[in-house]
């Protein structure tokens, strides 16, 4: 009686074949494969059907234009409209950009104070906190009572929004330092400057974009909620503004038209700051790695 | 380098009496002496809590003790010492080269102008291919193996290294073991280990003092004669195994009357 089993094996032949794979890793890879085109394809196809199925409504139930318009005319007016809304947008754009300059160079500012002194992290971080917990639309009217420029006044309150994340992102990341590689700067005898240099700001440098890309989007919501306290109009005013008087005159095409403009505004935001964290991360930072 | 025998060889450095007791009143370290010479491998060898990591941390300068004195003969200056952690601790975003670079870069002096001496330590690891890699690239052994090159690369009076291999499988530890005795007996350096491997420390150093807890001090010191290089042979050798044994019940001795409360 024999153990050993003596089924035969089928015949292999491996010359020259290259390599050979089983029926289950060659799934895996057709389901990669097919996985790879689906990232692109499907969010498409979905926001295609949408937009069809919102046309669809609006004809299926006879909806009037001033209540719902279709897509195509949403379309239409941003084209014909362009000269007004694309002024507004550079506004909106310039508060935007100003208030998240401002944040980071605030934040990170505060925060390498904080890291410095424990005393001013005591002192000041419960401004911080108040600012970003009471809601800016509670805080804007105010601002604009004291501060009489409209363009410094929208600026402030997108500042206050998009500064605390960054603020608060940094503070932790310049606290997060290694800390045997602190002990290792106390051997080598760094100053303060040093450490800060060398081990605390590229330690806290993914925080601080973690922070980049909340405050990115908070900076753009900021700009436009003050401007819808702000109110008044003239010249040089934003795209809140103008989903304001276009309500106030039915034109509700130009309503959706400058929403559009908005939504996509931030979603380049989003994808500005995502990409600067990637490349400033992509070689050494596990959120940037792929896993192979 | 050859290194005079024990009992002929310069001191670097003396710890004198050290006491050191944490706010809260744990005697972390109690009464201990030591000197250091040059050219020692002492390994402070002991179960945790006997205070073996705050000696360490003493004679690195991370802490003051509560009593007594540690004095470097003629003093230390700026790269005297250097360390190596448990953890590899490099800087992940710096490249191989910039972490090497770095006890340099605090004192002001160039990559440029260190290369030289960053290449040379690097050679003695084993890694100078790998000077542009950055630590994710690299294996937990060759991480290590960077770590320590940048603890040599000042060519330190002193080198500290707090149980550096005692993450890492047993394959690579032996293989880091080996290497770092070849690369005493290249750099001549004189080093203080911190372990808790009985054969790690029999293996390497040629002095071990024997630690115990509560308070924490040293209960006993070895002297191994075995001359360098050492290697299969000496793992393999009757007096290897004497020693061992004699220093595993040195270390039991002292663990005996807790283990019967």
């Amino acid at each position: 009686m024999t153990i050993a089993d003596t089924t035969e094996l089928p015949a292999r032949s491996d010359a020259g074949q290259g390599p050979v794979f089983d029926a289950d890793e060659e799934r895996r890879a057709r389901k990669k494969r097919i996985e790879g085109i689906a990232k692109y394809v499907i969010p498409l196809a979905v926001m295609s059907i949408a937009i069809w199925y919102w046309d669809r409504i609006v004809v299926w139930n006879e909806i009037e234009p001033y209540i719902l318009p279709r897509p195509g005319l949403v379309l239409q007016t941003l084209i014909e409209d362009w000269g007004t809304l694309s002024a507004s947008l550079l506004i909106t754009l310039q508060i935007t950009g100003l208030a998240l300059g401002v944040a980071v160079i605030g934040g990170v500012g505060l925060a390498i104070i904080f890291s410095l002194s424990r005393y001013a992290e005591m002192s000041f971080s419960p401004f911080a906190v108040i600012l970003q917990v009471t809601p800016i639309v509670s805080i804007a009217p105010l601002i604009f009572i004291y501060i009489e420029s409209r363009m410094v006044g929208l600026l402030l309150c997108a500042w206050i929004v998009a500064f605390f994340p960054i603020l608060a992102n940094t503070t932790l990341g310049l606290k997060s330092a290694d800390h045997n590689l602190r002990d290792l700067m106390t051997i080598y005898r760094a100053n303060r400057w040093q450490r800060l240099r060398y081990l605390q700001l590229p330690s806290a440098l993914p925080y601080f974009l973690g922070g980049l890309k909340i405050a990115g989007g908070l900076a753009l919501i900021g700009a436009v909620v003050a401007e819808y306290v702000a109110g008044t109009g003239g010249i040089g005013t934003g795209l809140a503004f103008r989903i304001l008087e276009a309500g106030y005159r039915l034109q509700i095409p130009r309503m959706f038209a400058a929403l559009i403009l908005i939504a996509v505004t931030g979603v380049i935001i989003y994808a500005t700051t995502s990409l600067i964290a990637h490349l400033a991360l992509r070689k050494w930072h596990e959120s940037a790695l792929k896993r192979d | 380098m050859s290194v005079a025998p024990l009992g002929q060889r310069a001191p670097i450095l003396h710890m004198r009496e050290i006491d050191k007791t944490f706010t809260g009143g744990v005697v972390a370290l109690r009464r201990m002496s030591l000197e250091v010479n040059e050219g020692d491998f002492i390994s402070l060898l002991g179960p945790s809590g006997c205070g073996k990591s705050t000696a360490l941390r003493l004679i690195a300068g991370l802490m003051p003790p509560t009593l007594g004195r540690i004095e470097w003969e003629g003093g230390q200056g700026a790269g005297d010492l250097g360390v190596v952690f448990q953890e590899p601790t490099l800087m992940p975003w710096a490249t191989v080269e910039q972490n090497v670079w770095l006890p340099f870069r605090l004192r002001g002096q160039s990559l440029a102008s260190v290369r030289e001496k960053i290449v040379e330590a690097l050679a003695l690891v084993g890694l100078e291919k790998f000077a542009k890699s950055y630590p994710r690239e690299l294996s937990g052994g060759m991480k290590m193996r960077v770590s320590i090159a940048r603890a040599l690369v000042t060519r330190p009076r002193l080198i500290l290294m707090d149980e550096p291999f005692a993450a890492l499988d047993e394959i690579t530890r032996q293989k880091l073991n080996d290497d770092l005795l070849s690369l005493k007996a290249k750099t001549g350096a004189t080093v203080i280990f911190v372990t808790h491997s009985v054969f790690e420390s029999v293996f390497l150093s040629d002095r071990i003092l024997v630690m115990a807890a509560r308070p924490g001090r040293v209960i006993r010191e070895f002297q191994i004669d075995a001359p360098y290089p050492r290697g299969m042979e000496w793992r393999t050798a009757k007096e290897y195994g004497e020693i061992a044994r004699e220093t595993s019940d040195t270390l039991h001795g002292a663990l005996a009357p807790e283990a019967a409360e």
